[in-house]
């Protein structure tokens, strides 16, 4: 546990150092977030039946999604991890008397959080100032609060583990490209991180709602804006957990073959 | 202390001759070729002993360290280190052992030595006290008081040499795998390593398995010798007795170490 620790502490000393690459990022998603509203807002300002989310909801979830895209985003990625498998240098991380499983989670989690850490705050305080119709709405009390602050770390949690087994896969075809676009691309989409889930048809709802990924981002986000009421969220959660707990053991045990045939190449 | 009895491991390698038309074959029918990397190794190895591993490239003996550090899994055979398969119970036995790969790099790149040092003892849960004490021994004797709160990136290869021997060595390991140590390094970190290797085999009587293809670090560290070639162990004795075999038919007197390994190399056939 203390080696976990000690990696998780590393990782996010390590990642807090990079101020230029957080400023540019927020700048980014500040100009996303206000081109993906303006399209939304055109739609609605045109739409003949009450959409099923309302604008300052949907603004809402744009916001979030800006401000903890290093929570949500399956591309975010660590390149360190996918050398060492590529490269053979995780020969070194085989002689350690830890987990590998749990020493790469600690890693992934650090660094997502410490991207989240130096983008979210100025990202949601100049949201929560902007004029109408921009403006990043606040939870209408603290029960919501408190709900989407567990729902989006249990969804880090959760994306962490997905992101796991991008990883793994690493170790069969021994190059990252392929899963990391096809996992980012669809999992991104089944998150609603394209197209918001109460947007979706409900054929593609019914769809989504059975995957995990909504649970990474679009089910916190709901939370937070009230389009998911409070006793809807408290069912939800223990969902959270026993996806999470599902895909640590499929990783935990993908992980375990693929180092019984792993090959340590060259040297 | 570490037994190894018949282990054989042989790796697939994909075959393809080279141009287009045997490219598009290969898509439709791949021809494997399996490599013998080990062919039945067996020996053994007492506690305190410096064992020098040596043989032509690509003869197996990273394979072999690999296979002793619980990395890769035989196909065959039985190794017992400690009490410990190696493969089998991982997480216990590995953290009786330390492990350098002269072309490998354990250390952060982007942070200063000591962070990596720190990350290691929670790693291998040291004991605070006996942390500092290990430390300071390393940074006396490898000479890296100066060097250690310098990030890894901005190191010399010697300097980062000697970081990561010190880093296998932080959580007092009785065995030390070293994978080529001394590769690329210049005549001083060479001696360094050399004299460092030696004092604590005498001091903590860590016993060391060494590979390397500079026979001076032979000749300066071990008295037990294995050669192997083509995945077999062909030698298995004293450096001494090895010179004696050699020295008759030899143009000079005393021929030097380099002179008996290409020799002998030659009689069994395997360079």
């Amino acid at each position: 546990m203390k080696a976990y620790l000690s990696v998780f502490r590393l990782r996010l000393a390590n990642g807090l150092q990079y101020r230029s690459a957080a400023l540019a990022g927020i700048a980014t998603q500040f100009f996303w977030g206000f081109i993906i509203i303006m399209v939304f807002e055109a739609f609605y300002n045109q739409s003949p039946v009450t959409p099923p989310i309302s604008l300052s909801q949907l603004i809402t979830y744009v916001w979030l999604q800006q401000a903890f895209l290093a929570f949500i985003m399956l591309w975010f990625r660590d390149n360190e991890l996918f050398q060492l498998i590529t490269s053979g240098n995780i020969a070194y991380e085989l002689c350690r008397p830890s987990g590998i499983y749990g020493f790469w989670y600690a890693k992934l989690l650090a660094q997502r959080l410490a991207s989240a850490a130096l983008r979210c705050l100025p990202i949601l305080i100049v949201a929560v100032f902007l004029p109408q119709p921009y403006r990043l709405s606040v939870p209408v009390d603290m029960a919501t609060a408190v709900l989407f602050i567990i729902a989006l770390l249990l969804g880090l949690f959760i994306l962490v583990a997905i992101s796991m087994l991008i990883y793994i896969s690493t170790f069969v075809t021994m190059s990252a490209a392929g899963s990391l676009l096809m996992f980012g691309v669809i999992g991104e989409f089944l998150a609603g991180m394209v197209i918001p889930i109460p947007l979706m048809p409900s054929w593609l709802q019914s769809i989504v709602n059975v995957l995990p990924f909504r649970l990474t981002a679009d089910f916190p986000f709901r939370v937070y804006s009230g389009h998911i009421p409070k006793w809807e969220a408290l069912e939800i959660i223990p969902l959270q957990l026993l996806w999470l707990a599902a895909l640590v053991a499929i990783g935990k045990y993908a992980m375990g073959k693929a180092l019984r045939r792993v090959v340590v190449q060259g040297g | 202390m570490i037994t190894v009895s018949g282990i054989c491991k042989s790796f697939k390698v994909a075959k393809r001759t080279s141009g287009v038309g045997n490219a598009v074959k290969a898509l439709f029918r791949r021809e494997y070729s399996e490599v013998a990397a080990l062919n039945d190794i067996s020996f053994s190895i007492a506690p305190g002993e410096i064992v020098g591993y040596i043989g032509p490239n690509g003869a197996g003996k990273s394979t072999t360290i690999k296979v002793m550090s619980g990395i890769l899994v035989p196909d065959q055979g039985t190794c017992t280190i400690m009490g410990y398969t190696p493969w089998l119970d991982r997480v216990a036995y590995v953290k009786n052992i330390g492990v350098v790969f002269g072309q490998r790099s354990q250390l952060w790149w982007d942070v200063p030595v000591i962070d990596s040092f720190d990350l290691l003892r929670d790693i291998y849960n040291v004991p605070e006290a006996e942390y500092r004490s290990n430390l300071k021994l390393l940074a006396e004797t490898l000479d890296l008081e100066d060097i250690i709160r310098t990030p890894v990136r901005q190191l010399s290869l010697g300097q980062r040499m000697r970081c990561e021997i010190a880093a296998s060595l932080l959580h007092n390991p009785s065995i030390l795998f070293l994978d080529e140590p001394t590769i690329g390094l210049d005549a001083v970190s060479k001696i360094a390593v050399r004299q460092f290797i030696t004092r604590i085999n005498k001091e903590k009587g860590v016993t060391v398995i060494l590979t390397t293809h500079d026979m001076n670090d032979i000749e300066a560290l071990a008295q037990r010798i294995l050669l192997i070639g083509k995945g077999s162990l062909l030698y298995d004795g004293d450096l001494t007795t090895l010179r004696e075999r050699y020295v008759e038919d030899s143009q000079s007197d005393s021929p030097s170490i380099e002179d008996i390994i290409v020799r002998m190399y030659k009689e069994y056939q395997i360079t």
